[in-house]
């Protein structure tokens, strides 16, 4: 490597942008989580600086227990989110063990039909999917959205994890074959296992959407027994336009398990799309 | 496809593996049902309309209305410039900053990768619930954080409700979403940079391309079929956009619906608001169009973009 690439200045400047960027990232997140444990003076009066003895305040926290049925709402996204991401990856796995392990007549045409879901996007056929959900009484249930982000999780979850199926040995498989293990205790013993980093990759991607998604909530399961917590959070930061303390508290408690995970998951996430499943 | 022909064998000598089917069934039936099949009733309904109870097919009458019926045009096409333009600030902010972060991410031995990666990926693992809300709340005059922070850099008097604003509030919001998905290109093309070879790098710098010249010369060539992939996710994802609008904004996009975009625009024909009453063929017309919006985006990137850039395998 030539010093050129790595000289003194080059190498200040680079932190100086990376760290301002940095701080517009993480600017407005700090600014909330902080806010919400300040007293309705303190936000206004010095909303930059953190909460001190005087200006803190958990009035806001304190109301949205009190209002909010938030526990309910998190346990349905809890709920959804588990329940699509187990059928994403079981059902996904699956296919992509089909895929890139037996030839058959239609293989690359299934694998296209297959990809198509990954362009384009499935709000495009909510009028449909909204009159079938009518139609099989699961509207306001939690069915019909497990049943959605399924669908909507699949096509993604079949690419990537079909890659990385093709890289299992084959021998691995063939030796088992000939100790007597049927196809199914070949995918579920041996395979599954192996691609076990690949997986944890696609659930970070298939979670993320489902969880935060607004659309479908709003349209297919807006009862308030199946309101989700991003359904929920929308409601009732639109109720509470002027209690400042109650939304920056109700926007510190959706940003939290998020980021909870997102911290412990982040190098999963991130050697995922690094190692180039994102193709 | 029928599960049952797709697991029969090339050669008819073996006897049918049941077991590809069963593979293959839950995925295929789940996709087929929910999403494939929703999408093409979703494209027939556009050419019916419910007169008297029934449903009535009329065409392309549908359409018609949208295009020319200044009840419908009017808001469609703005809807449509509007997302054109949301388009274009995320092609021209969104993207270089990803492209300028990840080259500098990528230079050899700066330390603290690991944290600028994951501390500039948080806002896009937020839901737009609470980056709509958060950044209402930093842009407005009441509270006042974003005059107070101009202010320390002397530009207070730039300040204005920008969200309040018919000539500003599409670009704030574009750029809100720009700041929440910048993390996407950054990663990728982090990837894409990651996965040129040393000796390709090296090589450079024995001919004397080093720093600017070989970032132009050298890598960005290398990484065009990145820039392709996040300019056609972009586009996807923009002309499906629904969430931040609707959150910071409501359903009508104002101030003025001078923020409506096809997402919302869908949402309101489809469900109907405050004095317009739902009406699900017209949602399924304006769906219909960002459906063939999209697929044609995704035509010219499948058929021109990706066919003329060579992808390199090393």
């Amino acid at each position: 490597m030539s010093t050129a690439t790595r000289s003194l200045p080059r190498t200040i400047g680079a932190h100086a942008i990376l760290l301002t960027y940095t701080a517009i990232a993480l600017f407005p997140v700090i600014l909330v989580v902080m806010n919400s444990f300040k007293s309705r003076a303190g936000i206004f009066g010095a909303p930059l600086t953190p909460p001190t003895a005087k200006t803190f305040d958990l009035i806001g926290y304190t109301t949205v227990f009190g209002q909010g049925d938030f526990f309910h709402y998190f346990q349905n996204s809890l709920v959804v989110t588990v329940a699509s991401l187990f059928f994403v990856l079981l059902f996904g796995a699956m296919a992509a063990f089909a895929l890139s392990e037996y030839r058959f007549r239609g293989n690359t045409l299934m694998g296209l039909y297959l990809a198509l879901g990954i362009m384009i996007p499935i709000r495009l056929g909510t009028v449909a999917i909204l009159q079938l959900m009518v139609a099989s009484g699961l509207v306001n249930t939690l069915t019909a959205l497990i049943l959605v982000y399924t669908a909507q999780g699949l096509p993604l979850a079949i690419f990537i994890l079909s890659e990385f199926m093709k890289q299992v040995s084959n021998d691995l498989k063939n030796a088992g074959r000939i100790d007597g293990l049927s196809e199914y205790t070949i995918f579920f013993r041996l395979v599954l296992p192996l691609v076990r980093p690949a997986m944890a990759t696609v659930a970070v991607f298939t979670m993320i959407p489902i969880w935060n998604d607004l659309w479908f909530p709003l349209i297919l399961a807006p009862s308030e027994e199946t309101k989700t917590v991003t359904l929920g959070a929308q409601l009732f930061l639109g109720q509470f336009v002027t209690n400042w303390n109650a939304i920056l508290a109700a926007l510190s408690l959706a940003i939290l398990p998020v980021l909870i995970l997102y911290v412990i998951f982040s190098r999963q996430l991130i050697r995922g799309i690094t190692s180039g499943a994102v193709k | 496809m029928d599960t049952e022909t797709m697991a029969e064998e090339t050669r008819p000598k073996r006897p049918i593996r049941w077991h590809v089917g069963v593979f293959l069934a839950p995925a295929v039936l789940v996709y087929t049902a929910i999403m494939i099949l929703p999408l093409f009733g979703t494209l027939q309904l556009s050419l019916f309309r419910n007169i008297e109870q029934s449903q009535v097919f009329v065409g392309l009458g549908n359409f018609r209305t949208l295009f020319g019926d200044p009840n419908w045009s009017v808001n469609f096409w703005n809807a449509l410039r509007n997302n054109v333009w949301f388009f274009i600030i995320h092609m021209l902010v969104q993207n270089p900053i990803g492209i300028l972060l990840a080259a500098l991410l990528s230079s050899p031995r700066l330390r603290f990768t690991a944290f600028y990666r994951t501390a500039i990926f948080v806002p896009t693992i937020l839901s737009f619930v609470i980056v709509g809300f958060a950044w209402k709340l930093i842009l407005s005059p009441i509270w006042g954080v974003a005059p107070h922070l101009m202010d320390f850099v002397g530009l207070k008097s730039f300040f204005t409700p920008w969200l309040g604003k018919e000539q500003y509030a599409l670009t704030a919001l574009s750029l809100v979403s720009v700041w929440q998905f910048v993390g996407i290109p950054m990663m990728l093309i982090y990837a894409a940079l990651l996965s040129i070879p040393d000796e390709v790098i090296e090589a450079a710098e024995c001919d004397g391309v080093t720093g600017m010249a070989q970032f132009w010369k050298i890598k960005l060539p290398l990484i065009l079929p990145s820039i392709g992939i996040i300019s056609i996710l972009t586009f996807v994802g923009n002309f499906n956009a629904f969430d931040l609008i609707y959150t910071a904004q409501g359903a009508l996009a104002g101030p003025n619906y001078s923020t409506d975009i096809l997402g919302t625009f869908l949402y309101r024909a489809f469900f109907g608001f405050q004095l317009q009453v739902g009406d699900p063929n017209m949602g399924a017309a304006i769906a219909t169009i960002m459906f063939l919006i999209i697929l044609a985006g995704v035509c010219v990137y499948l058929f021109l973009v990706q066919t003329r850039l060579r992808r390199y395998q090393f």
